[in-house]
């Protein structure tokens, strides 16, 4: 088979960018999305011209890297999958199919359709963790955890931090991925002493980054690779409520022991 | 020659741990912060190295190529991570571990390495419990396990299929912790490419931004390598397709010795090649062995439709060669009965590379709602990929390149024979020897991040004044740094015609057809010829678009895909050398036959692997002599004090 492809190029954050039409080598209706791309690539590499510039890397839905607006959709045209996991048969030929990258502002671009999601470290780093030493836990069977409860942190936990919500979304707003750390962590008894600091230190390093507001539109849901669901975001006002309720903590008295 | 003394501290086996610890020089508190230290990856070793030497006081520069450090290979991981917790009742012991480990790695791992491992190994699960990695759990709240291959206990913890991402995201919220309190400071899309040696010992790295492609010079009082395996040398591979060697192998260029680097996994349960575009291969958990039965038609040439073959005319083959463990025989075991059925003309699937992994009679008896709560995940992938409903008709697998058990070798604390120079996880020539077991390369990665590096590298730096590290400035860093721009104008400068992937797929198909799942002689040396010309070639005809000082992925795969040629050829080498089988190092020439006593007397089948301990009970650490002349190999005799060196069997 054989596609047309329009791709959005742009050789960096400073120059403009433009779309340009490429015709596709013959194809395998069974080559992935990205070895679609490769091919696409090698072609003009031997032409001389300059490859598409993409990210991936594990190439089976788990690291998040892979990206692409795809036909105007994060990650194309299947529900629950990344771009990696999108094969060339979910196209008919001839098709003309439209790329370009992840676009918000808090997702500066890189080059092509690569942009850089430093942003979700940095509000990772804010709260996205419990703070427990190596070497100080205790045995693991100590802390029961009802399997409900796990099974549902699980849900949230199993984000790849990719950004398609954020790619989806009018506002780009990045309430599905941050609700979905607040949730694994809240839902855990080992979450719990940090649960309101978290979501207070998480939602204003959101906020900080420039990632818009959630108006509930649940165009994040329809289209993350792991169908995280909404109710992580409702899970996490309620938290951030509580939060905004408690107040700031209390700081520790000055000198010690 | 290299100086290589694995410094296995003396005394019983199952104290040498809490010995060396206690003999372990300490660092004072207020000296730990003027130790400047650099791990490079960040996946399970990495993340949990950076984190906690964060957390002792030591200042830790990270450096990743990803744009975050939750991308690491390490979140691909499906099955789960083994702990000798005996959760189960079943008879499981940190001794058991311990000599399932040893066994499975058909001896030619060190003793003290393995058993360390398996006495941390029930740290590790505690620590992961306490950070909110979502195991599976029982009703009652308590942790759930599984069984894996080459073991019959119970004793896998895991997180659906996607264990290796939970344990990651535990290890980048440590990682993420440290950063957000000043102890690790992180350097992403910052690929290293190459170390800095001054005075014999590992004091820095270059880095190069692949954002911006600026190169810079980065000191520290010790260099932590954690950058993964080198899998991706056969091109189709389980890794990512970021997953490389570089790291490592230009500080084996620079005097690091490598270890055993023949020694590679080939993983039984993956999708079947398709065509000639490839980009990766899809590994199917080795879970799924649980209640999936592995067979091929008995005939030869038999083409039918699974559904139509009747049951008397399918061979389960591993149940039939290895009864006591069937299904869950190890890895390179059934990697070989696979490849064995499919070289007799019973292989399936367009291509007749393949068997079937058949869940039709768990289906039957657990029902389709159990199958798919304990591996939804995994069908629906091999769904997207195949196009194919194995709830209906069996999965079609084939072997694949999964893990490589070499890797730079290290002494007991970590240490490269460069002093400086620690290397972690599936980067060092670790503690798998010639086979790793399923659910232990979690394990090990966060055994040697977590527990054991940050408490045997004070021993090293104990040794080091504080606050002496050399400064950028020192001469050798700018020799180093010359190197580093010279070979990235050469690549850039080319005027060649083929590109650094198609190189890439053509070192792969050398690879897996002349050191892939079988070896000989002829077939190694004809590897060696080809390679040779294929890195002469390389010089000459490579073509990399773009410039130096920008984003540039054709660049990253140039320097990448010239190592990974260099370092074939030291597989291929190695594996000539190595006159025996052994684990995942099958040579042809050496294997049992129906003569053999141990075949007579049912131990063995014929076609098993034949070690030749009297020969090669050592680890064979290669030395570089510089670019035009062979390696040294050097040797490290594997004594076994606590284990008697046995012919494996799983019969």
């Amino acid at each position: 088979m054989k596609v047309q492809l329009k791709v959005w190029r742009q050789k960096n954050r400073n120059s403009p960018g433009k779309f340009v039409t490429y015709d596709s080598p013959d194809l395998n209706p069974n080559m992935s999305f990205l070895e679609m791309l490769d091919v696409v690539n090698e072609s003009l590499a031997s032409k001389s011209e300059d490859p598409i510039a993409f990210d991936h890397d594990c190439r089976e839905g788990i690291c998040g890297t892979c990206s692409l607006v795809i036909d105007g959709k994060p990650h194309g045209p299947h529900k629950g999958v990344a771009t990696c996991q999108t094969y060339m048969r979910s196209f008919k030929e001839g098709d003309q199919i439209v790329i370009e990258p992840f676009r918000a502002r808090a997702f500066p671009l890189v080059k092509d359709l690569v942009v850089d999601r430093k942003a979700f470290d940095r509000i990772q780093q804010k709260g996205g963790f419990i703070s427990v030493r190596t070497g100080s836990a205790p045995d693991a069977n100590s802390i029961p955890v009802p399997k409900e409860n796990a099974d549902l942190a699980m849900d949230a936990a199993q984000c790849i931090g990719c950004g398609a919500c954020v790619a989806a979304c009018k506002n780009a707003s990045a309430m599905l991925f941050v609700s979905a750390k607040v949730s694994h962590l809240g839902l855990l008894p080992q979450g719990q002493p940090e649960r309101h600091r978290r979501v207070k230190a998480m939602v204003d390093q959101m906020d900080e980054e420039g990632f818009g507001a959630c108006t509930v539109t649940g165009s994040c849901e329809a289209v993350c690779p792991k169908s995280i669901s909404l109710d992580f975001i409702a899970r996490m006002n309620r938290d951030y409520l509580v939060a905004l309720a408690k107040g700031d903590p209390k700081k520790p008295a000055a000198g010690g022991a | 020659m290299a100086t290589l003394n694995s410094n296995v501290p003396s005394g019983p086996l199952d104290t040498k741990w809490e010995n060396h610890k206690f003999n372990s020089k300490l660092i004072n508190p207020a000296n730990k912060r003027k130790y400047r230290i650099i791990v490079v990856g960040a996946g399970l070793a990495g993340a949990s190295a950076a984190a906690t030497l964060a957390e002792l006081g030591y200042e830790v520069q990270n450096f990743v190529f990803h744009d975050s450090p939750r991308r690491a290979h390490s979140v691909a991981a499906q099955g789960g991570i083994n702990a000798a917790k005996n959760y189960q009742n079943d008879g499981d012991s940190v001794h058991r571990l311990f000599y399932d480990t040893i066994k499975g790695g058909d001896f030619r791992s060190r003793e003290a390495n393995v058993h360390r491992l398996a006495e941390v190994s029930v740290q590790i699960i505690d620590q992961c419990a306490a950070q909110g990695v979502p195991f599976a759990r029982e009703y009652g709240g308590l942790l759930d396990n599984r069984s894996f291959g080459g073991a019959q206990v119970s004793r896998t913890f895991y997180a659906r299929g996607q264990t290796g991402q939970q344990l990651l995201l535990g290890a980048y919220s440590a990682l993420s912790r440290n950063v957000a309190n000043g102890g690790v400071k992180l350097h992403t899309h910052s690929e290293m490419l190459d170390l800095v040696v001054v005075d014999g010992q590992a004091k820095g790295i270059m880095v190069r931004n692949l954002q911006t492609g600026e190169l810079t010079r980065h000191t520290a009082d010790a260099v932590v390598l954690a950058t993964g395996g080198y899998g991706n040398v056969f091109n189709l591979s389980t890794y990512a397709r970021g997953s490389n060697t570089t790291a490592i192998w230009r500080a084996y260029r620079r005097g690091a010795c490598f270890g055993n680097p023949c020694f590679t996994q080939i993983h039984p349960t993956c999708i079947p090649v398709s065509g000639d575009y490839q980009s990766k291969l899809t590994l199917m958990s080795e879970s799924l062995r649980n209640d999936g039965r592995i067979w091929a038609p008995a005939k030869v040439g038999d083409k039918r439709p699974p559904g139509e073959i009747p049951e008397g005319e399918r061979d389960y083959f591993l149940e039939r060669m290895y009864g006591a463990f069937g299904n869950l025989a190890p890895r390179d075991v059934a990697s070989r009965a696979a490849k064995t059925v499919c070289d007799e003309g019973r292989g399936v699937g367009a291509t007749g590379l393949g068997v079937y992994l058949d869940f039709a009679e768990s289906i039957k008896r657990l029902g389709d709602e159990k199958i798919r709560e304990r591996y939804g995940n995994l069908f629906s992938m091999y769904h997207e990929i195949t196009d194919e409903d194995a709830y209906k008709a069996p999965m079609r697998i084939y072997p694949a390149v999964h893990y490589t058990m070499g890797g730079l070798w290290v002494d007991y604390n970590l240490m490269s024979n460069l002093p400086g120079l620690f290397v972690l996880g599936e980067a060092n020539f670790s503690d798998h020897g010639a086979n790793r077991l399923g659910a232990s390369a979690l394990m090990q990665g966060l055994s040697d991040g977590y527990f054991v590096l940050p408490s045997t590298i004070s021993n090293y730096l104990a040794t080091q004044a504080p606050a002496k590290r050399p400064p950028v400035s020192h001469a050798v860093f700018s020799e180093v740094e010359t190197d580093v721009r010279n070979r990235i104008q050469r690549y850039i400068d080319g005027k060649g015609k083929r590109t650094p992937g198609s190189y890439h797929k053509e070192l792969g198909k050398i690879m897996w057809e002349y050191c892939g799942m079988a070896r000989n002689r002829p077939s190694l040396e004809k590897a060696l010829g080809l390679l040779g010309n294929l890195r002469e070639e390389y010089r000459s005809n490579l073509h990399v678009s773009g410039e130096a000082a920008e984003w540039n992925q054709s660049l990253e795969s140039a320097g990448r895909v010239e190592d990974f040629i260099e370092l074939g050829e030291l597989m291929c080498r190695d594996a000539l050398e190595r006159e025996e089988s052994c684990g995942g190092h099958f040579r042809e020439e050496f294997q049992y036959t129906k003569d053999d006593p141990e075949v007579r007397s049912g131990l063995v089948n014929p076609g098993d692997v034949k070690r030749d301990d009297a020969r090669f009970a050592h680890v064979a650490a290669w030395e570089f002599a510089g670019p035009d002349r062979p390696p040294v190999r050097n040797q490290e005799e594997l004594k076994y004090e606590e284990v008697k060196m046995s012919t494996r069997s799983y019969k």
